[in-house]
């Protein structure tokens, strides 16, 4: 699907959105705003590796399992070895890339594909959440636990300023499209594609499904490990609930969903819209409405998935395509 | 040339195939040889596990027991990916088109995918320009942006075809590429499959319910029923074959009937 960011104004718009989010910090906003922000970048980043391969029918409702393992992983090594984030991010992704690997083969091997695919990854999200509860004696149980504190020490990736969070987790972000981007251009995108649609045909012609599932899962794992690390490090506090629990793991697709996974920008735009709105029900009313969040989110998925399964910028871009269409037809 | 010196290669081998689902014998011990260059029509009623065999064949099912091999090596159990690699491409008996892709964009997927590891790396350029030679080769008649529910049922089974082909197979597995075709659809189906075995030099078998077209064109003819091979011989013996028309023609009459 054709967006209209990518004819002619595109690359115009692009700029000019791309230039206000790097300028933003320079004219001192509140902190708040800064903060507000920067968790849209982390999240949509994640919900942006989460739709490589929500988008080929590969729905995972566990992607806590791997932004769990990279963020603890790399946490642990820092408190216990005090080995750097920026080392240990790569340490923890690939443990998050060893889980994908491991439950990958298991699945795709023995032809678990679809909603059983979803049941499994939710058991494996919380499994992993349960895991760190259980090793109490490092994890810190469900308390949690903070990561020790440098003080403004950017090799050990801690800042004494919000601001550096916000211009990495924005390049993190950039990067994430950049490979969405490079995915569409390669010849895996049209193997995902055909997987995706039918397996059986896919297959005929010469499909490696197997091969082509793992590397999708492996990619989106790897850069949801680093999302968690992001993450930890900007929050400097642990816990399993947020990281990797079946509430984190649902929040992230639902975010995609809510967007558009289809559509290189919908993730983004659905992490934005519900990021914003969480915190205006947070700061308006407070903790009267605890857990009211997650009922919206159910009953607001149902409703999306059966209403409007391309998410609602993929919808208005759809709208806004055949307009133009019938438009081009009449002149 | 003396005679002895003409070998006959076994391009595809069936050793005691059966297939199993529960306790019902989809496939029972079938055992069949086809040669390279070879034009052989399976025929059988509905039901009678013509279509089970070719997914044993292109690795779609794992048979139950036997052996099957491709120019000599042993292939049961492999992946059909694998299987299209080494030369074995198919046609679907219900048409499996891609739906979101455009029509050009499925037989490119055979091109790009098919043959890795045999011939030259195909770039997209390369596969786009093969897509459309056998596009045309199967006298498809599309736009470059045709999406393949605009076609008719003649028009996805040729897509069928083209997306087989595009994989540069040396053996083709046809699944009913001319039910629910009419007279004239069928006339221009049967001879392109004929040009595929003559032109492109790539062994054919032609499964189908109808006797027709197929007795026609194929050298040689093996019925199923009930998952059993009945007979086997050339089209004009086998037509007068008595177990045949008990268990096929017999059937026809009923259904005419």
């Amino acid at each position: 699907m054709r967006s209209p960011l990518n004819i002619k104004r595109g690359p115009i718009l692009l700029t000019v959105i791309l230039g206000c989010l790097i300028l933003f910090p320079v004219f001192s906003p509140s902190p708040y705003l800064i903060h507000i922000i920067t968790l849209i970048f982390i999240w949509s980043y994640v919900s942006t590796a989460w739709s490589y391969m929500g988008r080929f029918g590969l729905v995972s409702l566990g992607h806590g399992a791997f932004l769990g393992t990279g963020a603890y992983i790399t946490a642990l090594l820092f408190n216990f070895f005090n080995l750097s984030p920026w080392i240990g991010m790569l340490i923890g992704a690939s443990g998050a890339v060893f889980l994908a690997a491991v439950l990958g083969y298991a699945c795709f091997r023995s032809g678990i594909i679809g909603d059983y695919f979803a049941l499994v990854t939710l058991a494996v999200g919380e499994l992993v959440a349960l895991s760190i509860i259980a090793m109490r004696e490092i994890t810190g149980g469900s308390l949690g636990f903070t990561l020790r504190s440098l003080g403004n020490s950017p090799l050990y990736f801690q800042f004494g300023s919000k601001v550096y969070f916000y211009y990495i987790s924005l390049l993190f972000l950039l990067f994430a499209l950049y490979l969405w981007k490079r995915i569409d251009k390669s010849k895996m995108q049209k193997a995902l594609k055909a997987i995706g649609e039918d397996e059986v045909a896919a297959s005929s012609v010469g499909i490696n499904i197997i091969r082509h599932k793992m590397a999708i899962f492996i990619i989106s794992a790897f850069l949801t490990g680093i999302g968690g690390v992001l993450y930890a490090q900007y929050i400097t506090y642990l816990n399993p609930h947020t990281l990797s629990g079946v509430t984190v793991s649902l929040a992230i697709p639902f975010k995609a969903i809510l967007g558009g996974m289809f559509n290189i920008w919908g993730p983004a735009i659905g992490t934005a819209m519900i990021v914003s709105l969480e915190e205006y029900i947070r700061v308006s009313y407070g903790t009267k409405f605890v857990g009211v969040s997650e009922v919206v989110y159910g009953i607001a998925l149902i409703t999306l998935i059966i209403f409007l399964p391309k998410g609602l910028y993929g919808t208005v871009l759809e709208i806004f395509h055949k307009r133009q269409r019938s438009a081009e037809t009449i002149t | 040339m003396p005679p002895s010196l003409i070998q006959v290669l076994i391009m595809l081998s069936l050793d005691g195939i059966g297939k199993f689902f529960g306790g019902l014998a989809a496939l029972s011990d079938i055992s069949l040889k086809v040669e390279e260059g070879e034009f052989l029509g399976l025929i059988g009623p509905n039901g009678s596990g013509k279509t089970t065999l070719f997914n044993v064949i292109s690795g779609v099912l794992k048979p139950s027991s036997g052996r099957v091999s491709f120019m000599g090596a042993d292939i049961t159990g492999l992946y059909p990916d694998k299987i299209c690699h080494l030369g074995v491409a198919r046609t679907f008996q219900i048409p499996r088109p891609l739906k979101d892709l455009t029509v050009v964009e499925n037989v490119m997927l055979g091109a790009l995918f098919g043959d890795s590891g045999r011939s030259t790396y195909h770039s997209e350029e390369t596969a786009k320009r093969d897509a459309i030679k056998y596009i045309d080769f199967v006298g498809l008649k599309v736009g470059e942006l045709t999406m393949p529910d605009e076609l008719t049922a003649a028009g996805l089974r040729k897509l069928e075809l083209a997306r087989a082909l595009a994989t540069s197979p040396t053996l083709l597995l046809a699944d009913e590429v001319i039910s629910g075709l009419n007279q004239e659809e069928i006339l221009e189906a049967s001879s392109v499959l004929n040009r595929i075995r003559d032109e492109m030099g790539v062994t054919i078998i032609w499964v189908e319910h109808i006797m027709g077209a197929l007795m026609s064109l194929v050298e040689r003819v093996v019925v199923l029923d009930y998952g059993k091979i009945i007979a086997e011989g050339k089209p004009s013996e086998v037509s007068g074959d008595k177990r045949v028309v008990e268990a096929y023609l017999g059937e026809e009459e009923q259904e005419v009937y």
